[in-house]
C-alpha cells in the first residue's frame, strides 16, 4: 500500500510526520485526488491550523492523521508509528487512545447522555465502571457541563454540546487533538469559549492541537502555526507572526515542481 | 468492550426504537411458542403411550421361550437359531445354565395356566401366574391395596384390579373411574377357591431301570393328570398391570411362585415336551430373567438366544413405539421451527434497517475509538438480546398453548366418557433448549448485520446525515 519509506524519519520531538501523503479514490470516471503529497513535520506540543477553501483536501488529511482513513501512499507517522502500516485494529486502538477528534456537527449520540456519551471511549477501553464515572464528570466538570450529565445533547444549545464533544475527546488523555471546524455551526461567543478551551489545553496541558479551518483569522488568533492546502496540495506553511517556519521553502519548492 | 457494557448497550439501542424491536422479538415469540407447544405435544403423546410400560417395572425383564412353541416374540427369531425341533427344552437344567449367565440376578420359571377360581360360589376363568418372591420390591406394585405375600409358599393371591372389578361383578366399567382402595375393601381377606390340573409322575416301579429302548424312555415319561382345588386368600389388589409385557397371556392373578411349583400343576407345554423329552424333568413354558440393570437386557438376551431359546424384553417392545415417537417429534420439530425461521428472516430485517439508522452512530463510535470488533459483537448482542427476550417469552406462549390444548382436549375426552390424559407435557430441558436454540438462531441471523456494521467505513459514515 505504502510506497513511502518505512523508516521513519521522525524525531522524538515529532508528534506528527507526513511524508508525501496521497490520499486518491474514484469518483465516476475521475481520479479524485484528496491529498496529493503532502509532506509536513508537526512537533509535540505545537497548535497548527490547516487552512484551506472547501475542497482543498484538509478534512481528508485530518481523518488520516486521525487514522479513521488510509493513504493511498506516501506515510503518515504519530507519534512513532507509521499509520499507513497499522491493521485496522491497530488504527482502532490508535484513534482510541492516541488522538481525541472533535467536529463541526459534534457528534454526539443523541440517544444517550451527555455522562455516556463522555464515558462511551472510555467503555472501548475497558476502563472500570465507578473509575468511568469519575472521569466522565470530571471532564464534564473541566468544560463546565457539570450540571447537564443527565441531558441529552438534543437538550443542549450547539456551545453545550460542542464543549461536551471536548470533554469526551479527551477522557482518554490522548497526545494530540483533531479538530475539525469546530466553531462551524457556533456563534462567535460560543466560538470564541470553544477556542478558548482548546487553548487551554494547548497550554495547560502540552497537547498537540491541529485545527481544520477556513477562517484565516480564527487560525491567526489561536493557532501558533499555518500549513495551507489547495487542491489536495500544501501551498504554504508559516508562523503566524508572519515568519516562515524553518522548513516552509523546501516545502513550496516541492509543491512548485 | 466487557460483556457487561456490552449488553448494556445494547439494551439500550434495542429501546431507542422500541416498537420495532419488539414486534421483532414478538416473531421470535410466536416462533419459539409454535415449536416448543409441537415439542410438548409430542412429548407429551409419547409419555403417554410409555408411562403403563414403564410403570410396570419389567425394564430388567427377559422371557425366555422355548423355541419348541413354534412361534417367537417377533418374526425374526423363527428364521434365526437352530430348527425347533433340535432346540433344547426350556427345563430345570436349562434355567440353571441361564442363571449362570453374567449379570443375571435371577432366573425363575414361569408357571401360568388358565383356570377356574370360584368366589363366593361364582366361578370365574382367569389366568393365573407364580410370582417369585423378589417381585415384592418390583415398581409394577406400586401403589397396591394390601399387603405382598407373607412367604414364598403361602396360600395366598394378589389380584389385579380389573379381575378384582370382575369378582364384584364390576365389570365393564372403565379402569381407570374406579380406585383400587374401593375395590379392595371389600376383597381383601376373602377366599377365592381355585381349581387346578395336577402332574402327578406315574409311580416309580412302572420306569424302566435305564433308558436302553426306546419304549423305555418313553415309559420314563409317564404322568398322571388329578383335579385338585387350592384355597388361596386375597392379600392384595394391585392397580397397575405387572403382567402387561406378556400381552394376551397376561396374568390376573398371581400366586407365590413356590407355592405354584409345589401344587405340580399341569400346564400345556408339558404335553408338548413329554415325548422327546424323557428326562422327568418339568419344563416350563417360559423362564423369566431379571437382569442385574436394565443396560445388561441387550447383552442377556444375546447370551439366551446362543443357548437356543427365544428372548424378549420390554426394550424389543418399545423399540417400534420410540421409533415412531421420534419420526412424530422430528416432524414436530421441523414444523414448530418454520415458524422460528421467518422470525429470523425478522431479524436480520431488523438489524440491516437499524445499520441504516444508525450509520452515522456507527461511524461516531469508530471515530472516537471502537474497533470493528467492538460494533460488529454490538450488533450480535442486540441479536443475541432479542433471542433471549424472544425466546423466554415464547417458551411463556408455548407452554400456555399446550395447557389449553390439553384442557379442550381433556372436555372433548370427558364428553367421550374417557378418562382425562395429560397428553402434553414441558420438560425442563425443552424450555432451556428453546431458549438457547432461539438465542442460537439469533446469532446466525445476526452475523452478516454485524459484519456489516462492522466493516462499515468511519469516514462516509460520519458524512452521512
Amino acid at each position: 500500500m505504502t510506497a513511502a519509506p518505512d523508516n521513519p524519519t521522525a524525531g522524538p520531538s515529532d508528534a506528527v510526520v507526513s511524508e508525501n501523503l496521497c490520499r486518491h479514490y474514484p469518483m465516476g470516471e475521475t481520479l479524485i485526488r484528496a491529498v496529493d503529497g503532502v509532506s509536513f513535520r508537526i512537533a509535540a506540543g505545537e497548535f497548527t491550523a490547516l487552512l484551506g477553501s472547501s475542497g482543498s483536501g484538509k478534512s481528508s488529511l485530518l481523518n488520516l492523521i486521525a487514522g479513521l482513513d488510509r493513504p493511498t501512499s506516501g506515510a503518515v507517522i504519530v507519534h512513532g508509528r507509521n499509520l499507513a502500516q497499522l491493521s485496522r485494529e491497530e488504527l482502532a486502538q490508535h484513534r482510541l487512545h492516541t488522538v481525541g477528534m472533535v467536529f463541526q456537527s459534534f457528534n454526539l449520540i443523541p440517544s444517550m447522555t451527555l455522562l455516556e456519551n463522555v464515558e462511551l471511549p472510555l467503555r472501548f477501553a475497558e476502563v472500570d465502571r465507578n473509575k468511568r464515572d469519575v472521569l466522565a464528570r470530571q471532564a464534564l466538570e473541566r468544560v463546565g457541563l457539570a450540571l447537564r450529565a443527565a441531558h441529552r445533547p438534543s437538550e443542549l444549545s450547539g456551545g453545550e454540546q460542542q464543549r461536551a464533544a471536548l470533554a469526551r475527546a479527551l477522557i482518554n488523555q490522548p497526545k494530540l487533538l483533531l479538530a475539525d471546524e469546530p466553531t462551524g455551526n457556533l456563534d462567535s461567543r460560543n466560538g470564541a469559549e470553544i477556542m478558548n478551551l482548546i487553548r487551554e489545553f494547548n497550554e495547560g496541558l502540552g497537547m498537540t492541537v491541529i485545527l481544520v479551518t477556513h477562517e484565516r483569522t480564527l487560525a491567526e488568533r489561536y493557532a501558533k502555526r499555518l500549513i495551507f492546502l489547495a487542491d489536495g496540495k500544501l501551498t504554504g506553511d508559516q508562523g503566524v507572526t508572519g515568519q516562515p517556519a524553518a522548513e516552509v521553502t523546501e516545502q513550496r519548492t516541492g509543491a512548485q515542481r | 468492550m466487557k460483556p457487561y457494557d456490552l449488553s448494556e448497550l445494547a439494551l439500550r439501542n434495542l429501546r431507542e426504537s422500541v416498537l420495532r424491536n419488539s414486534l421483532t422479538t414478538a416473531g421470535i415469540s410466536v416462533g419459539v411458542a409454535s415449536l416448543v407447544a409441537m415439542l410438548s405435544l409430542g412429548i407429551g403423546l409419547q409419555q403417554l403411550a410409555a408411562r403403563r410400560l414403564q410403570k410396570s417395572g419389567l425394564f430388567d425383564t427377559v422371557v425366555v421361550s422355548s423355541r419348541r412353541d413354534m412361534r417367537g416374540f417377533n418374526r425374526d427369531e423363527e428364521h434365526t437359531g437352530p430348527a425347533p425341533a433340535e432346540s433344547p427344552a426350556l427345563n430345570e437344567t436349562a434355567r440353571q445354565q441361564i442363571e449362570k449367565i453374567p449379570h443375571v440376578h435371577e432366573a425363575y420359571p414361569d408357571i401360568r395356566f388358565i383356570t377356574e377360581l370360584r368366589y363366593q360360589e361364582k366361578p370365574h376363568l382367569g389366568m393365573v401366574a407364580g410370582l417369585p418372591f423378589s417381585a415384592k420390591s418390583n415398581d409394577a406394585f406400586d401403589g397396591m391395596q394390601g399387603t405382598f405375600f407373607s412367604s414364598d409358599d403361602a396360600p395366598e393371591a394378589i389380584l389385579q384390579k380389573s379381575f378384582a372389578a370382575e369378582l364384584l361383578g364390576r365389570q365393564g366399567e372403565p379402569d381407570d373411574n374406579t380406585s383400587v382402595a374401593e375395590l379392595a375393601k371389600p376383597l381383601l381377606g376373602q377366599e377365592l377357591v381355585m381349581r387346578y390340573a395336577q402332574r402327578t409322575a406315574a409311580p416309580e416301579s412302572d420306569r424302566g431301570k435305564g433308558a436302553e429302548t426306546m419304549d423305555d424312555a418313553l415309559a420314563a415319561a409317564a404322568y398322571s393328570v388329578v383335579s385338585r382345588v387350592q384355597t388361596l386368600r386375597i392379600v392384595g389388589v394391585s392397580d397397575l398391570d405387572p403382567d402387561s409385557m406378556r400381552g394376551t397371556a397376561r396374568a390376573r392373578v398371581f400366586i407365590p411362585l413356590t407355592l405354584a411349583e409345589n401344587l405340580h400343576i399341569m400346564q400345556a407345554s408339558d404335553m408338548r415336551d413329554s415325548t422327546p423329552s424323557p428326562t422327568g424333568q418339568p419344563t416350563y413354558a417360559t423362564v423369566g430373567v431379571r437382569v442385574d440393570s436394565p443396560k445388561y437386557v441387550p447383552a442377556v438376551e444375546e447370551q439366551v438366544k446362543k443357548l437356543g431359546f427365544n428372548a424378549f424384553s420390554i426394550v424389543d417392545a418399545t423399540r417400534s413405539v420410540r421409533q415412531f415417537f421420534a419420526v412424530l417429534d422430528l416432524f414436530l420439530g421441523i414444523f414448530g421451527s418454520l415458524a422460528l425461521a421467518v422470525a429470523s428472516i425478522g431479524i436480520v430485517n431488523t438489524l440491516v434497517m437499524a445499520i441504516l439508522e444508525r450509520r452515522r452512530e456507527i461511524g461516531i463510535m469508530k471515530a472516537i475509538g471502537a474497533s470493528d470488533g467492538d460494533v460488529k459483537k454490538l450488533f450480535f448482542a442486540e441479536a443475541g438480546v432479542m433471542g433471549i427476550f424472544g425466546g423466554a417469552v415464547g417458551v411463556m406462549l408455548g407452554w400456555l398453548i399446550g395447557r389449553v390444548i390439553n384442557l379442550g382436549t381433556n372436555v372433548y375426552l370427558k364428553r367421550q366418557h374417557f378418562p382425562p390424559e395429560q397428553i402434553w407435557y414441558v420438560p425442563w430441558w425443552l424450555v432451556g433448549g428453546a431458549i438457547v436454540f432461539a438465542l442460537i438462531v439469533s446469532l446466525i441471523s445476526g452475523l452478516y448485520p454485524a459484519a456489516r456494521a462492522a466493516r462499515l467505513d468511519p469516514v462516509q459514515a460520519l458524512r452521512y446525515e
